[in-house]
Parts: structure tokens; sequence; C-alpha cells
């Protein structure tokens, strides 16, 4: 069997976000670069994979997906085995609460924390300087949202349930490049958050994807 | 089998995301009103249910949802096979991946487009008392330009989404679209034509003619 492709920068958070679920099933694959600085995302070979311009895309044979999320949900289907089971689509219950930690991740907690990621990281390297003040909204929203998370957090090891799901997984690209940030220490009020965030840390998986970020 | 519950107001665009699902798979429910202007969705009551003190929120006897993509999901998976329909193509590899491809994009792409024209236009102007912000819907109108571009493309290639069957993908676009048609801009879809057609089948659907008729243009 091919390799599986993902197609985008491979520092990429929504990138990181696919091959994390990769090495989570064990698949083959291989990172393909495109080059943004030179507009290679909106070239037609590109658009012909992610028809809005973006990255990742991905292709398993003859399927093109785009969407981390779907490409996410599509690798771990295909891979799933009786130990790495991280949709659980077989169980009404637990696959419920996959998708539902999994919207918490993508509508609440995403919109929360990249607006930080972005002033911190992105708009030095174009040569502005970080808007504090939205950094300080993006914080307080944050700081609403792991209220939430601590509450769950304290009741179940994991988001969905006792079991590690995409709903975790999902979560680590943003929170990894947060967590090099002057606003880490916001997660020492957050004890379980914390403990949770560790954990997920020490997974070989994760471990194995941080080693191949580009060091910044 | 007692009856599933939705907690929201029936005409909450993201309550009728789930409520389209559960008339589709023919499912006995209840609404059960949340009073936002009395601030019910922030008592304790309604927290339990959603912890981010937002609508909607779900109850199937001891399952307790919130987050109207997944509580949607659930219905469909759960009362599918019963009614013979399948929405999410969870049997087959290549075809939830696409239902699951544009589930996204509405999610991410195509909403963050088109609902804040039905924010600015409808919602606001009633709920809030505030005039609409036409910059703000003229910046969404070009956004949603480029999206209705790919949209375009994609439904002159297939009758649907995620290919050439309906699915969960598409009945997501139904309740902002609903209401986009009732704000100034509705005849943005008049250069869309295959857009326009696919709009069009979903809202001949009984499901959608019946939510329909809770949800009034005129708020």
């Amino acid at each position: 069997m091919a390799p599986v492709k993902v197609f985008g920068p491979a520092m990429s958070t929504n990138v990181a976000r696919v091959l994390v679920c990769l090495e989570e099933v064990g698949a083959e694959y291989e990172v393909v670069d495109v080059d943004f600085d030179a507009g290679e995302h909106k070239r037609p070979e590109h658009l012909a994979r992610n028809p809005f311009g973006q990255t990742p895309a991905f292709q398993d044979g003859q399927l093109m997906l785009f969407e981390s999320r779907a490409i996410s949900r599509h690798v771990l289907r295909k891979y799933k085995t009786e130990e790495v089971n991280l949709l659980r689509e077989g169980n009404l219950q637990e696959s419920a609460l996959v998708d539902v930690w999994l919207d918490v991740e993508a509508h609440q907690y995403n919109p929360a924390i990249s607006p930080i990621i972005y002033q911190h990281y992105l708009i030095p390297m174009r040569g502005g300087t970080p808007d504090q003040k939205l950094i300080s909204k993006s914080m307080e929203k944050m700081k609403k949202l792991l209220d939430v998370y601590e509450a769950r957090l304290s009741k179940f090891k994991y988001l969905a349930g006792d079991f590690v799901s995409l709903a975790d997984l999902s979560h680590f690209p943003y929170t990894y490049y947060f967590m090099a940030t002057p606003y880490v220490s916001a997660f020492d009020s957050y004890p379980s958050v914390k403990a949770w965030w560790e954990s997920l840390m020490s997974r070989p998986a994760v471990q194995k994807v941080i080693s191949q970020l580009p060091k910044q | 089998m007692a009856p599933v519950k939705v907690f929201g107001p029936a005409m909450s665009a993201h309550a009728a995301r789930i409520l389209v699902c559960l008339e589709e798979v023919g499912a006995e429910y209840e609404v059960v009103n949340v009073d936002m202007q009395a601030k019910e969705h922030k008592s304790p009551e309604h927290l339990a249910r959603n912890p981010f003190g937002q609508i909607p929120a779900f109850q199937d006897g001891d399952i307790v949802l919130f987050e109207s993509r997944a509580i949607a999901k659930y219905v469909l998976r759960k009362y599918s096979k019963s009614a013979g329909v399948d929405l999410l193509r969870e049997g087959d590899l290549k075809e939830a991946a696409m239902v699951d491809v544009w589930t996204e994009v509405e999610a991410h792409t195509y909403n963050p487009a088109l609902s804040p024209v039905v924010y600015e236009c409808l919602i606001y102007p009633a709920m809030r008392g505030v005039p609409t912000n036409q910059k703000v819907v003229e910046e969404s109108l070009e956004k949603l330009k480029k999206v209705l571009d790919v949209y375009e493309a994609r439904l002159s290639k297939h009758d649907y989404l995620a290919g050439d069957f309906l699915s969960f993908a598409d009945l997501n676009h139904f309740p902002y679209t609903h209401y986009f048609m009732g704000t100034p801009h509705a005849s943005l879809f008049d250069a869309y034509p295959h857009v326009k057609a696919w709009w069009e089948r979903l809202a001949a659907r009984p499901s959608v003619k019946k939510l329909s008729a809770g949800m009034p243009l005129k708020f």
C-alpha cells in the first residue's frame, strides 16, 4: 500500500493535527510541503486538492480530502484496531462524547487560543507587534473555557471519558505552541487540565510529531 | 421509548440543525424552550446540560449532550437503520470522508461567511435594536461569493455536496441559509445556478418545509 500523502507545511498546526493521528495508528505517510510564500496554495495543482486553497490536503490512493478534522476522522476510521479506537464509532454514547468535545475544540477552544498563537508567532514574523489587547481578550475567553475543562477533567481522565480520543488529540497542535508563549502560566491554575496535557505530551505519537516540527 | 428532548428556542438555527435530522429519521422529540432573555441558559439547571451555558442541549434518557452537530450525528446514528436512511455513510470509507469534509466546510468556511449577514440584517436589529452594520455585511458577502464559487463548481459535478446522495453535510446548511433568504441579499444565490437548484431541492424536503414554517423570516 502506497503511503498516504499530507500536503502542507510540517510546522502548520492543522497539518500536525493529521500527523498525530497517522502516528497513533502507525500508518505510513509522506508530508509534501506547500510553499505559501510562493503562492503555491493558490495554484491549480493545489486547488485541485483543496478548492479553498488551504492546507492541509490529503491523498489516500484515489481519495482526495481536505479539512484537518475530516482527514483525521478518515485516518482513524480506516486504520482503527481493537487497541487504537479513537473515534468509538461502534458505540453510540462514546462516539457522541468524542464528537461533543471535538466540536468544543473546533468551535470554542480553537477560536480562543488561535488569536494568541497568531499574534505571538505570526505577527512578529511579518515585522509587526503583537496586539496585547486582543491577546488579553483571548486569555479571558481561555480562562472561562478552562474552568469548564477543569471540571470535566477532574471527573474523567480524558475529555470524552476514561479513554483517549480524537477530541483530546485535536487540542495538541495549538496547545503545544501556546505552551511556548509567556501565557503558559495560565494553565497552572488548572491542575486537572495540566495533568491531562502532560499525559497527552507523553504519548509516543505526540512526541514523534514534535520531534519532526522545525525548530523555532 | 420516551421522546428525546432538544433544549433551546425552536427557531434557533443551531436547534434547527438537530430538528431537521430528527425529522429525517422520523424520531419522536420534544423541544423544550430555554428563555435566553431571562438568562435561563446560564441557570444551574441548564449548565448541567451544557456547561458552556449555550443552546442547544439534548437529552435521551441518561445521555445528555451539547454542540448541535454532535447531537445531530448522535440522532442519525441512533435512528438511521430503523428509519432506512443513511445520511452519515459510516459504512463506506470514501463516502463517510466526503460527508465529513463538507460538514467541516459548512462549519469553518460557509457559515462564517454567511451568518454575519443573517445576524446584521435580521437578528441584531430585532433583538438588540441596533442598525445593520453595512461594512460587516459587505465584507461577508465578498467572502461568501468566493465560497459560492467553489460550491457552484462542486454542485455542477454532483447533486449534493458529498456526492450524488443527500447527506448530513447538505442538511447542516439549511438553518442559516433559510434565514439568509430572508435578508435583502437572497438574490446573491441567483448568480450560482447549481447552488440555487441545490438549495431549492433542500428547501422542498418535507422535513425542511415543516421546520421552516416555525422559523419566520420576519423577527
